[in-house]
């Protein structure tokens, strides 16, 4: 067989000739393909020169009311003139590095976890980061120590709380997700069951009614004199609610270790924390990280709901920001298309990351 | 298990200790904290919002579903004033969900099984616009995006005196879309009935076809049949009743839209914002689904001899709806939960009414009870029904 072996065919003919092979092959193969590529083609004419036109050519950056009346594009003005506004809410104004340099840590933090995966160097520190990161953006963002003036959480807004509300809610989220998917697989059975309810109840009603919850209902549930404010009912309110979420991903994960490995841990002798913090949740949590970062994405995209609530995230700043000034009023769309496009960077970027993360974990399996 | 130890000098008796290390005993330890805990927190709870609601002079039941809601709601599917209850009134939040839910998962259905299907084109350009709808309206906050329709929408339109007329009679307005209706008549009742008469009609026949197929292999065309007992009757019952022709026209009267149905701008920019954020998630769903088929599936229905487009029906669709339908059922339930983002932009749901109730009475408990349970029913019936649904389907598995 050895001298009938042929190389794969390689690439045959020109550039051009290649190119035309490729539209053949991909555009118009068939007549009804044909007609979908005119249709298409029609359709992305028809629609991406104006948003072109209107996003670029036609826009301004200039920070004035005049400048945009001038144009028939865009108003970029009216994000140059409110920027700090809509990224910072009404943090106050000088101090508002502080707020950049805790969503710089929080990036930072989640950045080198999510690289945890791969470089397993740095699984060890992920833990300690988290416990020292944490109250570094605290102390950021609060201050009162260090010589740093105190803000009240209540003129917290903008980008860095709709980071903060949605990293904090998976952190704290992510031991009582644990606990609760390990309680839905318990053999206790009262244990199975409070965890099956608050599971399904949480997981059953929309994130609103709980935040709506929280904002209304909490107080009456606090002795008299008690009282935790707005931002951290809401925050308290997104952990309830993620934990449900979370621990039904640990309970995919938890299932896809086979048997056996459970009853290595019995046969060794071990206890059943020792099993699980040994041998079950290492390969369990490694499988479940692609679909933690999506119900991350899911959180950031959620946390937009405290809008409704009272509190100024990205979007409710936006929404400040459109209010700010009655001229300024008829440029949502500019002002919405911003924020969206701040969302979907993050968005999309660590969906793609998870996708890769998905695939990374993948081929060690497939060997 | 116990763990007693036989010794020479006859059985040792437990002690404490034995007992504390038995699994069983420990287990029923362990339940008895959690329950304690649980109930020590519930009451902890339950009696300090007693106190409150006492200190703050509000009172508890659901003795205010009967009082007078004395608040407009601007739309409604059933009759509904000022006068009537709060009961009514969250009956018709309650109705409104359930409307814009009903119309978001069919809508949602059709457009996302399009996307899906064109992300696994062979046409490079449409796989790549399908991607790019796709990722763009997936990565957007679903509120973000309801704004941004209503923001839109009443914006995009004339006011009511330059109506724009897409089609006649179809009046588009800032304050919605005003379509014409037929006039109410006995003739519409009765059609109702014929088409539920339809439904066990086919139900039948489908029965019958079935197990001529099995019994002789003699296919029967059931989908035109059904068209057609389905049509057929329904116009029966049309001519029946006198086949009455009057429409109720929108018209402009004064400053103001009078007659037709009115589409408001808030249900459009919930139902086009819901359609679009949940049609992302059902693409993947059906992309999913349809790649979960094995090629090996198609190749086998080709040898077999059966046309493409019946291979897809019986072959390939029953096993990519296999796989499918759990998702699917998230997404549907995922869009009616959503639904409750209407509070944001002024579409008197379920959530919203309840609010203004809130308001208006202090029984924040009570009215948050209400809708909880509500969402809470509707996604267990869900997934009662899929539950039984997937049975049915993965009984075909040997």
């Amino acid at each position: 067989m050895a001298n009938s072996l042929k190389l794969p065919p390689g690439p045959v003919g020109t550039v051009g000739q290649r190119s035309v092979t490729w539209v053949r092959k991909n555009l118009f193969n068939s007549w009804f393909n044909s007609l979908l590529t005119l249709l298409s083609i029609a359709f992305v004419l028809w629609i991406v020169p104006p948003i072109i036109e209107w996003a670029f050519v036609n826009s301004t950056l200039t920070p004035s009311i005049d400048a945009c009346r001038a144009v028939t594009g865009a108003c970029w003005g009216f994000i140059n003139a409110n920027l700090r506004l809509i990224l910072f809410g009404v943090y106050p104004y000088d101090e508002q590095w502080r707020p950049l340099l805790a969503m710089i840590v929080l990036f930072g933090v989640i950045i080198a976890s999510l690289a945890g995966v791969k470089y397993p160097r740095m699984q060890k520190l992920i833990i300690p980061m988290w416990v020292v990161g944490i109250p570094v953006i605290a102390i950021l963002m609060w201050g009162g120590m260090l010589g740093l003036t105190y803000v009240q959480n209540s003129s917290w807004g903008g980008l860095p709380l709709t980071l903060i509300l949605s990293t904090i809610g998976i952190v704290f989220a992510f031991p009582l997700g644990l606990l609760l998917a390990l309680g839905r697989q318990s053999n206790m059975p009262a244990i199975k069951t409070l965890s099956v309810v608050y599971i399904e109840v949480i997981r059953g009603v929309p994130l609103i009614t709980v935040l709506f919850m929280a904002s209304v209902m909490f107080p009456l549930f606090l002795p008299d004199g008690v009282s935790i404010d707005k931002l951290l009912r809401a925050q308290i309110g997104i952990i309830l609610f993620t934990a449900a979420y979370l621990a039904e991903v640990f309970r995919g994960g938890l299932q896809a270790v086979p048997r056996g490995q459970f009853e290595a841990g019995d046969s060794l002798g071990l206890s059943y924390w020792q099993s699980m913090r040994l041998i079950i949740l290492p390969q369990a949590l490694r499988l479940v990280i692609p679909p933690t970062v999506n119900s991350f994405i899911s959180m950031l995209k959620d946390t937009t709901l405290v809008v409704i609530i009272g509190l100024f995230d990205l979007l409710g700043a936006v929404k400040l920001a459109l209010r700010s000034d009655p001229a300024w009023t008829r440029y949502y769309v500019e002002g919405y298309v911003f924020a969206a496009a701040i969302f979907f960077l993050i968005c999309y970027s660590m969906g793609r990351y998870s996708a890769y993360l998905e695939k990374e974990l993948r081929k060690g399996e497939r060997r | 298990m116990s763990k007693t130890q036989n010794t020479p000098g006859g059985v040792r008796s437990k002690t404490v200790a034995d007992y504390l290390n038995d699994e069983n005993i420990r287990a029923i330890i362990y339940q008895i904290v959690a329950i304690g805990l649980v109930v020590l927190a519930g009451w902890y709870l339950v009696s300090n919002t007693l106190a409150n609601l006492e200190r703050q002079n509000i009172s508890t039941g659901y003795g205010f579903l009967n009082l007078e809601a004395s608040f407009g709601i601007s739309e409604s599917m059933i009759d509904y004033t000022p006068q009537s209850n709060y009961a009514t009134a969250l009956m018709v939040g309650f109705l409104n969900t359930v409307k814009v839910a009903f119309l978001g998962i069919i809508l949602c259905t059709i457009i996302g099984t399009i996307f899906g299907v064109a992300r696994l084109s062979s046409n490079w350009i449409v796989r790549k616009l399908a991607t790019v709808y796709v990722e763009t309206f997936r990565n957007i906050p679903v509120l973000l995006q309801l704004f941004f329709w209503y923001a839109i929408i009443p914006g995009a339109f004339p006011a009511a005196r330059n109506a724009f007329q897409p089609l006649p009679d179809v009046l588009l307005t800032n304050r919605g879309m005003y379509i014409p209706v037929p006039v109410a008549d006995n003739a519409y009742d009765f059609m109702g009935i014929a088409a539920i008469i339809a439904f066990i009609v086919i139900y039948f026949v489908k029965k019958w076809a079935s197990k001529r197929l099995d019994a002789t292999g003699q296919p029967f065309p059931i989908v035109w049949a059904s068209l057609g007992i389905f049509f057929g009757l329904a116009l029966l019952a049309y001519l029946v009743g006198g086949a009455p022709t009057a429409m109720d026209i929108p018209a402009l009267k004064g400053f103001n839209i009078q007659g037709g149905y009115n589409i408001s701008p808030e249900f459009m920019s919930v139902l086009i914002g819901l359609t679009i954020y949940t049609s992302t998630y059902v693409a993947e769903v059906v992309r999913s689904g349809i790649q979960a088929v094995p090629n090996g599936q198609w190749e086998a229905a080709e040898s077999l001899g059966l046309k493409r487009s019946i291979a897809l029906r019986k072959i390939i669709l029953p096993q990519s709806m296999r796989v499918a339908i759990p998702p699917l059922t998230n997404q549907y339930l995922n869009l009616t939960k959503n639904s409750s983002l209407a509070v944001a932009v002024g579409y008197p749901d379920l959530v919203s009414i309840s609010n203004t109730t809130m308001n208006q009475t202090g029984q924040a408990i009570e009215a948050i009870s209400i809708y909880m349970a509500v969402y809470l029913g509707l996604s267990l019936i869900t997934s009662l029904f899929m539950n039984w649904f997937n049975k049915k389907m993965a009984l075909v598995e040997r």
